[in-house]
């Protein structure tokens, strides 16, 4: 991400009437169908308290689920390596292809797989990467990052996509109907799917009891990638995990409804280890940290981790919905991206515009499958900013002198007369069209100076 | 009763109509206003900020001005919000403080959490004629969940006709330092409320935060849209003009 | 060299994730947190008809039929798909498949045969009614996973007493294969689809396009 930050990037966003526009349809279409897939479960409440309460579960004793999952996955003839962090992810992903005398691999979408850049490590590697999944795809041919967890293209409407597929994919005569767009794919794709040897997965739980991985998508190219090549890497995050399988339950109720809108999502695979005679004979499980278990030791910032990947606090966020997702300059945007990526990466840097990239309206706690705080997580990283001087001096200056004043009431009193006093010269007719020092607040609205008579003076006439 | 008024740093410096209407409602109600001048800020700003320390030092002042009241009446939900979900979480061990804490949190309502809930009340008196929209506020929507009392206190006004907000449940985009730190982005926000307002052909719209008011409003002005904004207590304080 | 550095870096995540827990009490069990179960374990008015309304939303085609007619309903639906020869697996009984049917058993066929072939028919493991989900586990009349996934047409035959009513049955029902056969299972809920064009559903982009159901009634 380039060190602009998330105001800069926004606002050339939101310049951008296409992407308003695609946004604006995209999302208020599935907040509808979501609402529905909700509203039809009596016991909503009470999933998203056990889904909450099976995460923190998971996370406080993570150390011992992640031991107990690689050994069940070894008992069930797969193979688990540990990753601190992208570039070690990378290196094994590599090696593991190499060593399946590889040089292309059929990928599935994964947002984890996203954040270690691994397609690009494995260019690196001479490995060619086939995106399967078709916004991933779409995103692929057009050299642009996804923007968005669930629908990566969303950034993109039929006629760009069709001129897309007709400069690429070898498809001519191609028109704009979805139906066909995707058939084109499907061509496409299938061709790479029969004759992959290598496929590479993200997963979307992982089952600590039994060492089951569990992927869960709407096109297909999940099973095609998890059981026709020969060898599979599954490439996970370790907060994925769920203790049994039983506890799947839940999470199958809470992921369709919040993502998809659907009482089911079409496809759900579930498998556990190798099955001889059917599916990959070799199975890879690459558990990765990069920086996981920083976000593990803040004691409010943890709860992050419970993230289940839905998007539904995406749909629901007055700023995603407008910025979109290339505003936050990271693999996941919108609120959960807010506070997933500075805690990742680190609150000092790149991503310290995140956490301010909201008006702390709670739309998204609202609907978060598993009731992370996203709002009071993203005030605890403010403060965290604050407390590292990650924030800019001259706000941290005027925030002091506030406080100051607002500690003694005499000196309150008159900061208020001194700031009536010096708006005297802006205001006309009770309204002020430009503040130099509130430039960006006037630049859109009118300001109200200080009142001719404040409330204390007014009491102390009665 | 004896009510204390907890102001705002915002109503009494900007809009102190709408604190001077609070007294008025109270006392046609038959209530004792206090104002304890030594009042400032709740520390919310500083807090949503990340200014943590000297968020929790407004935070400990504000417990220790209003310690003595029986009641305390707050025209603002994002305020009264602040103090019963963060304040809780300020006293990092200091049992003294958390205890002020726990006593106060349980006395202190926004306007119509009192009025509604507290009182029991519906009509209060007042009269207001003209066409009025409610924006009902996130944090009076999601920390408060104020429901429904506002709506009722509304039309129970004589007079008045209440027009329902299109997407009312939207945030107007103000967040405190948000609106001048992510100016597009709340602008961008703003732009959509404002279109909603305008679609209910209200000559008033209301809300019991001061701070949307003063973001749709600035923007309802900034337009010429005709259109003015006027803080809950001054509609429930109003008596016919 | 590659074990060191792999025994390091777990090491190293574990350690970091162990002093990221020093806020959990040492003699806390994972048991110890505990997670409410008040969610509904059972759905109310799920029925076979439920499944058939569920499914047919999907665009599936679905018979009901008694035991007796199986292969005469299978007969029809190849014939409504414009198929003459299947794919099965290996256990599908012979009374599954009508004589106008040419069946080839995957005995394992390659996936480009699969392809080409074009249909298939099997078994399932369940059905959920509250979803129109049927579920695999590669159990009997399944075969492998490739067969509900290749060929472009899947027919399947769905018995009554295999209809539970919601996606928690369904769990419990195929855990215990989980945890001791290690069985690899899927759920199919409807086609392949995808919305990533401007969020309008499309169907069919991977996996079979034609769904045909044969529910045999007990």
């Amino acid at each position: 991400m380039k060190r602009r930050g998330f105001p800069a990037a926004a606002r050339k966003a939101l310049r951008n009437d296409q992407l308003r526009g695609n946004l604006a349809l995209a999302t208020g279409t599935i907040r509808e169908r979501r609402a529905k897939a909700v509203d039809e479960r009596p016991d909503w409440e009470e999933l998203r308290e056990a889904g909450r309460t099976l995460k923190l579960r998971v996370l406080r004793h993570l150390d011992s689920y992640l031991v107990q999952f690689e050994r069940a996955v070894e008992a069930a003839g797969g193979h688990v390596h540990w990753a601190r962090d992208d570039v070690e992810a990378g290196s094994v992903v590599a090696r593991l292809v190499a060593e399946a005398g590889a040089t292309e691999v059929v990928k599935v979408k994964s947002m984890t797989t996203d954040e270690i850049g691994l397609s690009e490590q494995l260019a690196a590697s001479g490995i060619e990467v086939v995106e399967t999944d078709l916004a991933e795809l779409i995103c692929q041919l057009a050299g642009d990052p996804p923007s968005h967890i669930l629908v990566p293209a969303i950034h993109k409407n039929r006629t760009e996509i069709r001129d897309l597929f007709r400069r690429t994919i070898g498809a001519p005569d191609l028109s704009d109907e979805p139906r066909e767009l995707a058939e084109a794919a499907r061509l496409h794709l299938r061709r790479k799917f029969l004759s992959a040897r290598v496929a590479v997965s993200g997963a979307n739980f992982g089952v600590a009891e039994t060492g089951s991985v569990c992927v869960v998508e709407s096109e297909g190219n999940g099973r095609f990638c998890t059981t026709l090549p020969q060898t599979l890497i599954t490439v996970m995050g370790i907060e994925k995990l769920v203790p049994s399988v039983e506890d799947l339950e839940v999470f199958f109720q809470l992921l369709p409804r919040s993502s998809t809108g659907e009482r089911m999502n079409p496809y759900t695979s579930l498998w556990t280890g190798v099955t001889p005679g059917d599916g990959p004979q070799e199975f890879h499980v690459v558990l990765l940290d990069n920086g996981r278990t920083s976000v593990l030791a803040d004691e409010v910032g943890r709860q992050t981790l419970a993230c289940i990947r839905c998007s539904a606090c995406l749909n629901v966020c007055p700023v995603y919905i407008r910025t979109g997702g290339h505003a936050y300059g990271s693999v996941y945007p919108g609120p959960i991206g807010a506070i997933l990526t500075p805690q990742l990466s680190g609150v000092g840097g790149d991503a310290s515009s995140l956490p301010y990239a909201s008006s702390l309206c709670g739309a998204c706690y609202e609907v978060c499958p598993v009731k992370i705080d996203i709002p009071r997580v993203l005030v605890h990283l403010r403060s965290r900013i604050v407390a590292e001087k990650a924030g800019g001096a001259g706000e941290r200056i005027a925030m002091r002198v506030l406080a100051r004043a607002f500690a003694d009431e005499h000196r309150y009193e008159r900061a208020q007369k001194l700031g009536r006093a010096a708006g005297r010269p802006f205001a006309r007719k009770g309204a002020i069209s430009h503040l130099p020092l509130l430039g960006a607040w006037t630049d859109a609205r009118d300001l109200r100076p200080v009142a001719r008579q404040t409330f204390r003076e007014w009491w102390r006439t009665r | 009763m004896r009510v204390t008024l907890f102001v705002t740093c915002l109503t009494d410096t900007v809009a102190p109509e709408a604190g001077i209407a609070v007294v008025r409602i109270l006392e046609r109600l038959g209530h004792e206003v206090e104002f304890p001048p030594a009042q400032t800020c709740c520390g919310q700003m500083h807090l949503n900020a990340g200014y943590r320390r000297e968020g929790r030092a407004l935070a400990r002042r504000f417990v220790r001005v209003f310690a003595d009241a029986e009641l305390v009446v707050a025209p603002s939900a994002s305020c009264v919000g602040t103090v019963r979900e963060l304040y809780p979480t300020l006293a990092d061990g200091d049992e003294a403080m958390a205890r002020e804490i726990d006593t106060l949190v349980p006395r202190v309502f926004e306007l119509s959490e009192l009025l509604a809930g507290r009182f029991g009340l519906e009509d209060v008196g007042a009269t207001f004629p003209h066409r009025v929209t409610y924006h009902p506020t996130c944090h009076s929507l999601r920390v408060l969940r104020s429901g429904d009392a506002p709506y009722r206190l509304l039309r129970a006004v004589r007079d008045l006709e209440l027009v329902e907000l299109p997407e009312a449940t939207e945030c107007c985009g103000f967040g405190g330092t948000f609106a001048v730190k992510n100016a597009d982005t709340s602008a961008a926000i703003l732009a959509d409320k404002v279109r909603c307002v305008l679609d209910t052909g209200a000559d008033v719209c209301t809300a019991s935060d001061s701070s949307c008011l003063l973001q749709i409003g600035g923007a309802l002005s900034r337009l010429r849209t005709g259109v003015r904004t006027a803080h809950l207590a001054e509609i429930l304080a109003a008596e016919g003009r | 060299m590659v074990a060191n550095a792999m025994s390091s870096a777990r090491d190293e995540i574990l350690a970091h994730i162990r002093a990221a827990l020093r806020d959990v009490p040492p003699d806390e069990r994972p048991e110890d947190v505990s997670v409410p179960r008040d969610y509904l374990e059972q759905e109310p008015d799920a029925t076979v008809e439920r499944f058939v309304e569920r499914v047919t939303d999907y665009g599936a085609s679905v018979r009901t039929v008694a035991a007796a007619e199986l292969a005469s309903a299978v007969g029809e639906a190849c014939r409504e798909a414009d198929v003459a020869r299947i794919v099965v697996p290996r256990d599908v009984p012979a009374e599954w498949v009508p004589p106008s049917i040419e069946a080839l058993v995957d005995a394992p066929l390659a996936a480009v045969e699969l392809d080409r072939i074009g249909a298939a028919l099997t078994g399932c493991a369940l059905a959920i009614a509250d979803t129109g989900t049927i579920v695999f586990d590669g159990g009997a009349y399944q075969g492998r996973r490739l067969l509900t996934l290749v060929p472009d047409v899947h027919l399947c035959v769905v018995r009554e007493e295999q209809v539970v009513d919601g996606v928690p049955a369904a769990i419990r029902r195929i855990a215990a294969d989980v945890r001791t056969a290690r069985r690899p299972v899927t759920f199919v809920s409807g086609p392949s689809a995808t919305s990533d064009i401007e969020f309008s559903r499309v169907e069919g982009v991977h996996g079979p396009r034609r769904l045909a159901l044969i529910v045999v009634r007990s």
